[in-house]
């Protein structure tokens, strides 16, 4: 594992809860969400046809793709009930003194619903 | 042929008498009912009591049945004694009906506690349709009813009453919740949901008596303490209704005494049912009785095969938007049982499971009973669970839901309350050509009773029947179980003015892309823009005003009324167009100008820069109206349609609607500015205007229907207003006007708006006066965002070095 580099990216209010925010740092461009008791990123850019996913509806631990609907788990990153198997990068975070951190090196892509598993697990 | 008396006439009665009609067709059939009503689904009782369901809709077997099946059904009619030497039934009206068997299936009945003062008026019980039609009529808007029971029919009782707008409180004996199902951790997870519903809960309370001259005004219980009561609905229980079988001095203790062949000490005489003890149980839940009347019809169609052998207790049900399920023992004190519990308070979720030896023994699910079938399958299977204990709690992963059903082995079974395999149903919707849920039902029973397999059901329909209709009457989505019109109800009942609000109280609290939207505009439009708007619940281009484009810009439309459009106006569109390097300026088939491609920061200047209003493209809400030059300018004009359009448009503007509305206004029947085809059009005649509505020229084609002919362009306004008005409050989200139209029809829509009385036309001109009030200009957010980052970009605190994706 590469040693963590916590980055601090932004003050926690300005993220309304349950809506999302882009934000380009390190030569990616994250979808940051605000899930009420926790934030979670990932990776800004749907793999059907790139939408922005901080522009999406979130249901629960999902957030719902602005173009087209599919489907993505914020924690592991899958995609549900999509066409086909498909899955974004997700980054860890976490909340210090009112500021959301992300671990810009911990991004992870799951390669299958197994590592999904195990990743939760 | 022999004749068959059935004294009963209830859900298990006629279960097995349909069961016998399979068998055998030697039976001369009487079934007396005390109800005057045909057989009914006593399950759906509390649906019809929440306004959900119509009493017709709970039909199982309408009077065709009886007639076609040659069976004769006294309605209204009570067995008063059976003489077992004569083998003759002697009813109230005097009649003595000959038999060669009959069966008792006499149900149960409300159990009353001694409790004084509980014959006092407006003391009810809840077990008949009589008792819920009672009901419904004394249950009003404010009436504090007090459900005496916190038991499964209490608390479905008590969430009807509620949904009919009573204050509601539940007084229970002991001090758990449904604590036949539920263990004390489940029970307060429930109690928790049912309070946070607004229901009262007092437990452990003894009720003692009922207080009031004549008629309830209070309980006191045994404490002393007294609260007050309009409606006392007495729900402790029930008990099976066995005096006709003492008389015939048959064997009776809890219940009327049956083998495994379900005959009573009389070979001549079967009980099925709740009237029924079994090996010393007895019954309140309808899957066991359906296997009841499966084993009776065998023996008494003298093919003796099936033993019933009693039953494992397990009940699903849905109380109030939570779900429970509980099935086998739940006794933790068992020696040898260890138990496995998952809690998520914030989600209202508890699961436990009791397992003994490997094999599960009971489990208890309250908020999530998804998993229901696997453990079912586990109970009855008593599967060795050696190998799985670390995935007990959670499902496999995520599967294809069409998946599931397609996997299930021909001989697995659907329905359990009716017994049906999906081979079965599938045979069933071959043979006959079966095209609806509805149709289904009836063919095969599969979810006719408690209805939990519906969701399987219309899977199987849709994956083998080659042209399965949905129903109709849906629901807005899983995540919320109920109609546009229920919600709308709900929403005004219980007056609930966030999207938030709404899904925590009726639905899974998270909620999703469907409702979320849906909400948003049901609050906006029935507290006339007075709700508490939550803009996580919109659609992103109602987050920012402008519509998403396939690569995440935004085209920006500004509103240009009536189409028309000014030098100076064109001069700001050119200049913003190439400030911003708008990659295309597109004339739009609405007779307005669109810029695409514009980034979501740069929107408040874009929209500072063009100094217009916005034009609503990017939602549910009013586009445009479409004008020809009319008598400005044309040989043709008989009306000024220029200046209506823009009337009617600067009138309408900034409303939100459930999908969204095009108008067009034309000078004459040329109809240049296609007002025929559009939501609402006002077309000019001379000395006249017809107001048409339900036109569409999209993705459907039709013509709009003539709303009214009238004399002014004000009475035409005034018409276009009032439907404009009846679509917001009565069409579903995206249900658009043409859709509209066509599924109320024009003459109901005539007689609800332009033909309604004046009074009805008065409320809904203020009701769009008010709506009209609370609305503004959404591009004004340019100065007064609701978030300091609702079009900034977020600039990142910490330090930008490039990163890797593991």
């Amino acid at each position: 594992m590469p040693e963590a580099n916590w980055t601090p990216i932004t003050r926690v209010e300005n993220i309304p809860p349950l809506e999302g925010r882009a934000v380009q740092t390190g030569g990616i461009e994250l979808a940051l969400f605000n899930l009420g008791d926790r934030f979670a990123a990932i990776e800004n850019a749907c793999p059907h046809r790139g939408g922005p996913l901080c522009d999406g509806i979130v249901s629960g631990a999902i957030v719902v793709c602005p173009l087209h609907g599919w489907r993505f788990d914020l924690a592991t990153g899958m995609a549900a009930r999509a066409p086909q198997p498909a899955c974004v990068a997700t980054f860890p975070a976490r909340v210090e003194n009112g500021i959301v951190f992300v671990d810009l090196k911990g991004g992870r892509r799951m390669a299958s619903e197994q590592d999904a598993l195990e990743g939760a697990a | 042929m022999k004749k068959l008396v059935v004294v009963g006439n209830g859900m298990a009665g006629v279960a097995c008498v349909e069961q016998i009609l399979k068998r055998s067709r030697d039976f001369e059939i009487t079934i007396f009912g005390e109800e005057t009503h045909v057989n009914y689904n006593r399950i759906l009782l509390s649906s019809v009591l929440a306004g959900e369901k119509s009493a017709d809709d709970i039909v199982l077997n309408r009077v065709e049945w009886y007639r076609d099946n040659g069976i004769r059904a006294r309605l209204g009619v009570r067995v008063e004694q059976i003489d077992r030497q004569r083998r003759v039934a002697i009813a109230d009206d005097g009649a003595a009906e000959p038999f060669d068997q009959l069966i008792l299936a006499t149900g149960s009945s409300a159990f009353l506690p001694p409790i004084q003062g509980v014959n006092k008026e407006n003391v009810h019980v809840f077990r008949t349709l009589d008792d819920t039609r009672e009901l419904i009529a004394k249950a009003c808007e404010g009436t504090r009813a007090v459900v005496i029971g916190g038991g499964l029919l209490g608390l479905e009782a008590a969430r009807g009453l509620q949904l009919r707008g009573c204050e509601v409180t539940v007084v229970h004996l002991m001090e758990t919740l449904m604590e036949r199902q539920l263990d004390p951790a489940g029970g307060a997870f429930l109690k928790r949901k049912i309070e946070s519903l607004g229901i009262r809960v007092l437990m452990p309370r003894q009720t003692q008596a009922i207080l009031g001259n004549g008629r309830v005004h209070g309980l006191r219980f045994a404490s002393g303490e007294e609260i007050e009561a309009d409606l006392v609905v007495v729900a402790a229980g029930i008990k099976p209704n066995v005096e006709l079988a003492k008389r015939a001095g048959l064997e009776v203790r809890r219940g009327i005494v049956v083998n495994d062949y379900m005959e009573t000490s009389d070979p001549a005489i079967y009980a099925v049912g709740e009237c029924t003890e079994h090996r010393g149980q007895i019954f309140g839940l309808v899957a066991p009785l359906m296997e009841q009347g499966k084993v009776l019809a065998d023996a008494i169609a003298g093919q003796r095969g099936l033993l019933f052998e009693g039953a494992q207790p397990a009940a699903k049900l849905k109380i109030m938007g939570v779900e429970i399920f509980s099935a086998g023992s739940i006794d933790e004190a068992e020696p040898g049982v260890e138990v496995v519990r998952y809690e998520d308070p914030a989600e209202g979720v508890y699961k436990k499971l009791l397992v003994k030896n490997n094999r599960l023994r009971g489990v208890i699910l309250v908020g999530d009973a998804s998993d229901e079938r696997r453990y079912t399958q586990w109970l009855r299977e008593e599967t060795d669970l050696a190998q799985s204990r670390r995935h007990l709690l959670f499902p496999p992963p995520e599967k294809d839901a069409g998946l599931e059903v397609a996997q299930m082995p021909d001989k697995e079974v659907i329905c359990g309350c009716n017994g049906v395999t999906k081979g079965e149903i599938i045979q069933a919707i071959h043979e006959h050509g079966i095209k609806t849920f509805d149709d289904l039902k009836q063919r095969t029973r599969a979810s006719s009773s408690c209805g939990s397999c519906k969701g399987l059901c219309q899977q199987l329909l849709r994956a083998v029947a080659p042209d399965f209709q949905e129903e109709t009457r849906t629901t807005l989505c899983s995540c919320l179980p109920f109609s546009y019109e229920q919600l709308r109800q709900i929403v005004r009942g219980q007056r609930l003015k966030s999207v938030q609000e709404v899904l925590n109280v009726y639905g899974n609290r998270k909620g999703c892309e469907v409702c979320k939207p849906a909400l948003s505009y049901m609050l906006d439009m029935i507290w006339c823009g007075e709700h508490d708007e939550d803009r996580s619940a919109r659609f992103i281009n109602d987050r920012v005003h402008a519509n998403i484009q396939k690569d995440g810009t935004f085209s920006v439309v500004p509103r240009m009324r009536g189409g028309v459009t000014s030098p100076e106006e064109l001069r700001r569109i050119a200049d913003v167009a190439e400030k911003y390097k708008v990659r295309m300026v597109k004339v739009t088939g609405s007779q307005r100008i669109d810029l695409l491609g514009i980034k979501k920061a740069d929107l408040p200047r874009v929209w500072a820069d063009l100094g217009m209003p916005s034009g609503q493209a990017y939602t549910k809400g009013v586009r445009m109206v479409k004008t020809c030059v009319g008598t400005e300018f044309c040989r043709f004009g008989v009306q000024d349609s220029t200046a209506a359009g823009i009337e009617l448009e600067r009138r309408l503007e900034n409303l939100f609607t459930p999908h969204k509305v095009k108008m067009g206004a034309v000078g004459c029947p040329r109809n240049c500015a296609e007002a025929t085809v559009k939501d609402i059009g006002m077309v000019g005649q001379d000395g006249s205007w017809q107001v048409v509505v339900g036109g569409a020229a999209g993705k459907s084609v039709r013509k709009a229907d003539l709303l009214i002919t009238v004399e002014t362009t004000e009475e035409a306004l005034d018409a276009c207003e009032l439907f404009f008005q009846y679509y917001r409050e009565n069409a579903n989200y995206l249900e658009r006007t043409y859709d509209f139209v066509e599924r109320l029809g024009i003459e109901a829509i005539r007689k609800e708006t332009v033909y309604a009385p004046e009074a009805q036309k008065n409320a809904l001109r203020e009701r769009l006066r008010r709506s009209k009030g609370m609305a503004k200009d959404a591009w004004l957010e340019r100065d007064a965002p609701v978030h300091p980052t609702q079009f900034a970009a977020i600039e990142v605190l910490g330090q930008d070095r490039p990163v890797e994706v593991q």
